[in-house]
């Protein structure tokens, strides 16, 4: 259901943006006004995200330790598995946030011979994710050069080293090619996999469907059904240096893909893919497990109600008598 | 209550079922699910809403305004809890946590799947404070907080052991032990503890222990096993209780002290201590290193823990010696100093015998027994004859929060090569930081809840049973009071012929002490198997 949910939500959309361009004066909604809007709900929404977990204290050291402890010199601590420093907890999140070290425990459970377990080897998962989230990095950074003028040079050559491989006379962007790969892989695992079919929300389909709808006109732009890119480029200038006008001849794929593209934005603050963000303040993660070396603060200590000594003693006064243990009153 | 045959426990298949997991309520079967706190347990630490119930009753008697009491509560955490935040909005339902939960693997139960047991939480989160939720409701996953949710809750949060074993593999680290400790807390808001824990709680409040021992009954527990080591060895050991002036306070489980095979563990600190010649005291205050208020709230965790620091203060020691406990050096390791402390009244702790500063303690000044027992063996400071243990072919079972809050990975295993020559590993992802919980953890290893220990203690015992098939092993160690009371009964269930010992108890089976006896039988009073050759002209 969820399924079938997010994608007539995503054809819908798809629908009103085709349709809506074609109203006189809707172009300039679509092509300005929006993205316009989608951006500060973006930044807004993010900010706003962010300061609300930053807010919440983090009243205790619980990093999840995955590798050994320092503790005797003689026996090796495993650094950035198990962080006594700021040094090893910045290697651990490096590699947590570039690599998906996490993800790349991954195993897969099965069940031999009706009571055998066995954990299979499975990296699939840290595969596609790290091909999707690369792939996207770069095909952002590649769209710099729309807003940008002159555009800088690294630009220029993360496009001309993705564009290494040609598609007819043009460069092939493999970002774009794996971008779709594995965005499509998520889907169908999550699709084909029952437990993951089982607890997946609509939530989690509308974001591959809008990416799997801008991927594809991106690329359909590109290859099939060349966009004008001199007007895109009018476009986007116009937006950045905040004098935006509607050049012509943006073409339909064109509107489809920025008006996706401002959806994602727009949503992306209210949905899961806060993650972005979220791993960075993820408390398993990004502490160092030195609470027994250094003191950690919790700023709403309060006082309890604790069982002291004295009330202690006074009630087994007598037997600890007998027993022969101390006591520090006589009677 | 009989049990199901090895065979029939074991889930036929993962599938998922075809209803939607909101839509199927949650059945209360005995053998798995346990039973409710009773009035008194609560009332004798003041939780709120004392009453008898169960969990089987159609009426919980809760209070009339309990939605409030718990959504209300639920803001207060999210306030001051960041990891709630982030666990309750980062989740991506990746799937990478599914199959990694013990409870999942032994039931198949699609609810304890660590990401759909999150959602158990999320969902009403959703509803109550985001704004998807409060407009799509069931669309977005948002639901209602209705008796039914609650009851789910009750349900699955204590069918988890809060092992962090998910968190693990999480890619965002999200740690079901951090959800399910706020959720039994919000359960508690409203007087829906289980009674198993509620019990230790109030008992340990009162008279400083789980088990309720009082003072006089844990001295003569403590010099029941004096007499004991004094019938293997003919050393007599002389302990001290509540000692003022004393370097240490030594704080063990109180599992240590009542339970068998926990009492030949606290054998092996009382034999390490003596041999050494270590100024140490029992305290009868502080008779607990475990906390079952870590399964309650953090705030009973606090009040728990606080008797530690206190009576170190009381007798004036240097320093906190540990012993060998799980959720014990959970609390310690990550909440004893931020809690209670500063202990700026103890110092860095020192070994009296080889002068080595444990500067990963400067702070709490609390050491774990393991660590300093390595560093003994390391520095030649006590003489071992590891030909003593020869009859046992041991393999270790890392205990979750050693592993996984901690890191205690190579500590115990240094001893143990040290004290036996037949030692084997589990496989890798059955080990170390990937251990497998013993399914009893976080307050679960009451009786009533055999059927479901058993499934969540299976993919334990499955590793257990293949280094026992493999290298005929038929003895698990370990370094957690509530493994060494739960593996017996998951053992002879799932793999009939391994036993179970704490990592002292084999120290102190092969410890060689000044003016010992020959030794006749191990510490458990079974014959030792080969025997030098004085014993055998004896014979």
């Amino acid at each position: 259901m969820g399924m079938a949910f997010s994608f007539i939500l995503v054809v819908i959309l798809i629908l009103i943006v085709a349709l809506g361009v074609l109203v006189p004066g809707l172009q300039y909604f679509f092509a300005v006004v929006v993205p316009y809007a989608a951006l500060l709900t973006f930044l807004a929404g993010m900010v706003m995200r962010v300061l609300k977990w930053a807010r919440a204290p983090v009243p205790f050291r619980i990093p999840t330790t995955t590798g050994q402890q320092r503790s005797l010199p003689w026996i090796k601590a495993s650094a950035l598995d198990n962080p006594s420093t700021t040094a090893g907890v910045i290697g651990r999140m490096a590699l947590e946030i570039l690599l998906f070290r996490s993800l790349f425990r991954n195993t897969r459970l099965e069940l031999h011979q009706g009571s055998r377990l066995a954990y299979h080897w499975e990296k699939w998962l840290w595969l596609g994710a790290l091909l999707f989230h690369w792939s996207m990095l770069l095909v952002v950074l590649r769209h710099l050069r729309f807003f940008t003028e002159p555009v800088p040079g690294f630009v220029t050559l993360l496009a001309d080293l993705d564009g290494f491989f040609r598609f007819g006379l043009q460069g092939l962007y493999i970002s774009g090619v794996t971008f779709l790969v594995a965005v499509t892989y998520l889907f169908l695992r999550r699709v084909l996999i029952p437990q993951l079919r089982y607890i997946s929300l609509p939530a989690d389909y509308i974001p591959l469907f809008l990416l799997l709808g801008i991927g594809s006109t991106g690329i359909l732009m590109r290859y099939f059904y060349r966009v004008d890119v001199t007007a895109v480029k009018e476009l986007t200038m116009g937006l950045v240096t905040l004098q935006p006008v509607v050049p012509d001849g943006l073409g339909m794929l064109f509107f489809i893909h920025l008006f996706l593209v401002s959806v994602l934005a727009a949503y992306f603050p209210f949905s899961k893919l806060v993650h972005m963000g979220g791993i960075f303040l993820s408390p398993t993660r990004n502490l160092p497990n030195d609470s027994r070396a250094r003191r950690h603060i919790n700023p709403w200590n309060y006082p309890v109600p604790v069982h002291t000594y004295e009330e202690y003693e006074e009630e087994f006064r007598d037997k600890m008598k007998l027993a022969g243990l101390p006591v520090e009153k006589e009677g | 209550m009989a049990l199901p045959k090895p065979e029939e426990l074991v889930p036929k298949s993962y599938q998922p079922p075809p209803t939607d997991w909101m839509d199927i309520p949650v059945k209360f079967r005995r053998g798995t699910y346990l039973y409710g706190a009773r009035a008194k347990n609560l009332e004798a630490v003041g939780l709120p809403n004392p009453r008898e119930w169960s969990p089987e009753d159609e009426d919980w008697k809760l209070p009339a305004n309990w939605q409030e009491i718990i959504l209300e509560g639920l803001r207060e955490r999210l306030g001051r809890f960041r990891s709630l935040q982030i666990f309750m909005d980062c989740c991506v339902r990746c799937g990478a946590c599914a199959d990694k939960c013990h409870f999942f693997i032994g039931t198949g139960d699609p609810k304890n799947m660590p990401v759909l047991r999150a959602e158990l939480l999320r969902s009403v989160y959703r509803r109550e404070f985001t704004t998807a939720g409060k407009l799509m409701g069931k669309l977005f996953g948002a639901r209602e907080l209705t008796v039914d949710v609650l009851k789910e809750w009750y349900y699955y949060f204590f069918q988890c052991t809060e092992c962090r074993r998910c968190s693990v593999f999480c890619p965002f680290g999200i740690d079901m032990a951090e959800i399910t400790m706020i959720g039994r807390e919000l359960l508690n808001l409203v007087g829906c503890n289980i009674d198993w824990i509620a019990a230790p709680v109030a008992n340990c409040y009162r008279t400083g222990n789980h088990v309720g021992i009082e003072p006089h009954a844990f001295k003569d527990m403590v010099d029941f096993c004096v007499d004991e080591i004094e019938n293997i060895t003919g050393i007599r050991i002389e302990p001290s209780y509540n000692r003022k002036g004393a370097e240490i306070l030594f704080i063990a489980p109180s599992g240590d002290v009542f339970a068998d095979p926990g009492i030949y563990t606290l054998m092996g600190y009382m034999m390490l201590f003596h041999e050494i010649g270590l100024d140490y005291t029992f305290s009868t205050y502080a008779s607990e290193g475990g906390n079952f208020g870590l399964f309650t709230s953090h705030e009973m965790m606090k009040r728990l823990n606080a008797k530690m620091y206190a009576e170190a203060k009381r007798l004036g020691v240097k320093w906190i010696l540990g012993g060998e406990c799980g959720h014990m050096w959970r609390v310690i390791n990550q909440y004893m100093d931020t809690m209670n402390g500063p202990a700026d009244f103890l110092e860095e702790p020192v070994s009296p015998l080889t002068g080595t500063r444990f500067t990963n303690a400067s702070s709490t000044k609390m050491v774990h027994i393991v660590e300093f027992t390595a560093d003994l063996i390391r520095n030649n400071k006590i003489k071992l004859d590891p030909g003593r243990n020869d009859h046992l072919k041991v393999t270790f079972h890392d205990s979750c929060n050693p592993a996984r809050a901690m890191g205690l990975l190579e500590e115990p295993r240094y001893i143990i090569k040290n004290t036996c020559r037949h030692f084997y590993e589990m496989p890798e992802n059955t080990i170390r930081e990937q251990t497998f919980c013993c399914g009893s953890g976080a307050g679960l290893n009451s009786d009533e809840y055999m059927e479901m220990r058993l499934r969540g203690g299976l993919p334990r015992a499955n590793a257990v049973k293949y280094v026992h098939d493999k290298y005929g092993v038929n003895m698990l160690a370990c370094i957690c009071a509530i493994d060494r009371v739960v593996f017996p009964a998951l053992m002879d269930y799932w793999v009939p012929g391994v036993g179970v010992t704490g990592v002292h108890e084999l120290l102190g089976n092969a410890l060689v002490m000044r003016g010992e006896s020959l030794r006749e039988t191990d510490l458990r009073g079974e014959p030792l198997p080969v025997n030098d050759g004085e014993a055998k002209e004896d014979a």
